[in-house]
């Protein structure tokens, strides 16, 4: 098995349809690969350095996970303590922030709970888990996890007591978390990017929005190449530096649907403490 | 040229439809237009997943058919337990296998050194250990009937078992190209471990069936649906041509 | 003709052979030497089956021995009842077992064709093998029989499933070996084939040697009641 792999070996190295000459990984978020913002950034990026980037989407805590085994040369990712912890255990950094944009209440047009309009993401939580009104968390230590589950806790609330009843967690990407509350017309929390690129909204709709504590900031780390020697540090320094660029912050802002803007690059300001 | 095949893969959204409830018709429609359309996104995907799931088949064959075959015709102490883990293998789950491969190949596992994570030859080799089972199992099974068969002649050949395996494979050329299709259907309908160790990386990793995932994760059911269609086409297409080959050969060799 | 080093004489001592506590040869002991056919008949079930293969080496005895006493490596063949042909062509039938005797390459070609000249199917050497009819089958494997050139070939009812004009071909394709030198053992529960073909006949009824004699003594004064009524018909199993 060993010796025939070894034959194999590089049969599968050959495999990759475009030769290029310098590629790097990026570990993300689903948000900023499935809101289509690296389709829009990522031919500007290689056209200005001749890099090629490939983008894998797991979701922030497993993005991280991916950086932490060498498995990727850059994180961008969006969970300011998380992304900390990696830089402070020794795994990358230093960490930049890059972008923000903000989340998102998403839920039912019926709304039992009666949120609509409110300007403080905690009573609109208070209200949805004393109706025990329909919850749908993504579940899985994404970003938009963490910032939902911070949430909970600023409304001093523990949404685990409602789990196996309203509160429902799903364990899966913004989409699929999105798809089912649209079936169970359950309120979600979403990234605003992920939300405008969704097509099957059924009768959802943000409810709440626009308020502080709903702020979404990304970050952008290199993983350690004193740890992992095989990272193309010097590649993933210079998308690094192309992102936090004139030229990189302009093509974030770029990126529309609809003519609505998802992402605002904020690298050049200080970053907002929350 | 990426750019423009991103937008075709994107289009529903940007043409701004209203959210709706999955359209059969639509998703037929849709199929239809990426299949004639010859879109390069699309185009480019197909490629892909016909390599992987190509090159996946013919290296688990070259393990699993003489594996297959030599199970059929040798007796030995171990058969038994070998032939029932065989049987279980072939219930593994992908994204267990998925995850296996995805620690093997890390560059932290034991392979890291290979660097093949997140490429297309990693998603090969976690499709090889997913049908090798198969193609062991199913090979042993077609290939016991025909020993039945022709054990004793070959015995009195004075063909060891050993040297029986390559007169089966070749007699069993028809029945197997059965089995190499099952191997070759679970290869390419398999999500969960492609996407573990492949990344879905656009233009590098994704296949059709990390795209249809990915489509509905983006909540466009009619454009996963309508991709869906394209990789059944595929699939139906290829089986069809392997049906019509061997019935050709077939009917010649009687 | 030159003497060849041979293998011959087969023999066996005290063969025995055992299914599910069930004794289905019991003490048999044979010695065949060169030389015309033998013949092995009998009712059906008597055993002709299992002694062929025990001789052949098909089979492990469960009591006894096989032995072949001469001084060459022996070179045996054996055709079966129901004729079992690969997926390939007549030709490539024909030559596939040369390989596996040490035949070298160069000389395979000359066998085969002799061999399919041998049964008459020359002609139709590039046809699917399994696409013959059943005498074409049948003697097509007894063609690949003696492209092995063996000096013993086993028989186990070679034309029991072949019509008269099949059976009278396949018998004068066996009367052609045994003359070139082969030593033909063979079994049949038709007496008349015996008669035709047989030098020498054993006689096996209920897993034992009743006779083994030379064949006119064997068919005109048969030395046991069984066999007697054998030959009159009498003796269905
Ligand atoms: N492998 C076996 N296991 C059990 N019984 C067998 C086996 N092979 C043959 N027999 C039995 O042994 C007897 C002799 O069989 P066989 O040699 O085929 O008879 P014949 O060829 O003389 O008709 C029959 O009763 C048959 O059922
Ligand atoms: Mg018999």
């Amino acid at each position: 098995m060993i010796a025939l792999s070894r034959r194999a070996l590089p049969l599968l190295l050959a495999l990759p349809a475009r030769a290029q000459s310098s590629s790097i990984t990026i570990a993300s978020t689903t948000s900023t690969e499935q809101s289509g913002l690296f389709s829009h950034i990522l031919p500007s990026f290689r056209d200005a350095t001749g890099i090629a980037a490939r983008v894998i989407a797991p979701g922030t805590g497993q993005a991280l996970d991916v950086g932490r085994r060498g498995d990727a040369d850059v994180v961008l990712v969006h969970d300011r303590p998380a992304e900390e912890a990696f830089v402070a255990a020794g795994f990358g950094g230093p960490r930049r922030h890059v972008m923000f944009n903000d989340f998102v209440l998403v839920g039912p047009a019926t709304d039992p709970a009666a949120i609509a309009g409110l300007s403080d993401a905690s009573e609109a939580l208070r209200r949805i888990a004393t109706k025990r009104a329909g919850f749908v968390s993504r579940g899985d230590r994404s970003g938009t996890h963490a910032a939902e589950l911070r949430l909970w806790r600023l409304a001093g609330l523990d949404p685990t007591m409602g789990r196996g009843n309203w509160y429902r967690e799903v364990g899966q990407g913004m989409g699929p978390a999105l798809n089912t509350a649209a079936a169970q017309d359950a309120y979600i929390l979403s990234d605003r990017g992920t939300w405008i690129a969704f097509r099957n909204r059924q009768a959802l709709r943000i409810l709440v929005e626009g308020e502080e504590r709903l702020f979404n900031q990304y970050g952008v780390m290199l993983v350690n190449p004193a740890r992992h020697p095989h990272i193309r540090a010097a590649e993933g320094q210079v998308f690094i530096d192309w992102l936090l660029s004139d030229a990189g912050q302009q093509a974030i802002a770029g990126y529309r649907i609809g003519g609505e803007q998802l992402f605002f690059p904020n690298a050049r300001q200080p970053e907002p403490v929350s | 040229m990426r750019q423009q095949a991103g937008r075709r893969l994107d289009r529903g959204r940007r043409a701004g439809h209203p959210a709706t409830v999955p359209d059969i018709a639509t998703a037929l429609a849709a199929a239809f237009g990426l299949i004639t359309e010859g879109d390069r996104a699309v185009l480019s995907i197909v490629t892909l997943s016909l390599q992987v799931s190509f090159l996946a088949v013919a290296l688990a064959a070259l393990v699993g058919l003489p594996l297959g075959a030599f199970l059929a015709v040798a007796r030995f102490p171990g058969r038994r337990p070998l032939i029932i883990a065989g049987n279980a293998l072939m219930g593994l789950p992908p994204v267990v296998v998925g995850l296996l491969v995805y620690l093997l190949l890390s560059r932290s596992g034991p392979l890291g050194g290979w660097g093949l994570l997140f490429s297309p030859g990693a998603m090969v080799v976690a499709q090889v250990v997913l049908i090798t089972p198969i193609l062991a199992t199913l090979s042993r099974e077609v290939l016991e009937g025909l020993w039945e068969e022709y054990g004793e002649q070959l015995r009195s050949f004075g063909a060891t078992p050993r040297l029986a395996v390559p007169t089966l494979l070749w007699d069993g050329r028809f029945s197997l190209l059965t089995v190499l299709l099952a191997g070759f259907g679970r290869a390419s309908a398999e999500v969960g471990a492609v996407m573990i160790v492949g990344g879905n990386i656009e233009g590098h990793t994704r296949v059709m069936t990390t795209a249809i995932a990915l489509e509905t994760s983006k909540g466009d059911l009619p454009l996963a649906l309508a991709l869906g269609m394209v990789l059944m086409t595929i699939v139906l297409a290829v089986n069809a041509a392997a049906q019509l080959l061997r019935d050709l050969a077939q009917r010649r060799q009687g | 003709m030159r003497m060849p080093e041979t293998a011959l004489p087969l023999v066996a001592r005290g063969l025995g052979f055992s299914a599910g506590g069930t004794a289905l040869l019991r003490e048999i002991d044979l010695v065949l030497e060169a030389g015309p056919p033998t013949l092995i008949i009998g009712p059906n079930g008597a055993g002709k089956s299992l002694l062929l293969r025990l001789l052949h080496g098909l089979l492990q005895p469960g009591a006894g021995w096989v032995r072949w006493q001469g001084r060459a490596a022996p070179r045996a063949a054996m055709v079966f009842q129901r004729p079992v042909l690969l997926r390939r062509s007549v030709r490539a039938n024909a030559a596939f077992p040369l390989p596996l005797a040490g035949i070298p390459a160069a000389d395979r070609g000359l066998r085969v064709a002799e061999a399919l000249a041998l049964v008459g199917l020359t002609d139709l050497a590039d046809r699917p093998a399994r696409r013959l009819s059943g005498g074409e089958q049948q003697r097509l494997a007894l063609a690949r029989a003696a492209a092995l050139r063996p000096e013993v070939l086993f028989l186990d009812e070679p034309c029991a499933s072949l019509d008269p004009a099949a059976t009278a071909a396949a018998e004068y394709i066996i009367q052609t070996i045994s003359r070139q030198g082969c030593k033909i053992i063979m079994s049949t529960h038709d007496l008349g084939q015996a008669r035709r073909l047989a030098g020498e006949v054993i006689f096996l009824h209920q897993g034992r040697v009743c006779e083994h004699a030379a064949a006119p003594q064997f068919f005109q004064a048969p030395s046991t009641p069984q066999a007697a009524a054998f030959l009159n018909g009498e003796l269905l199993w």
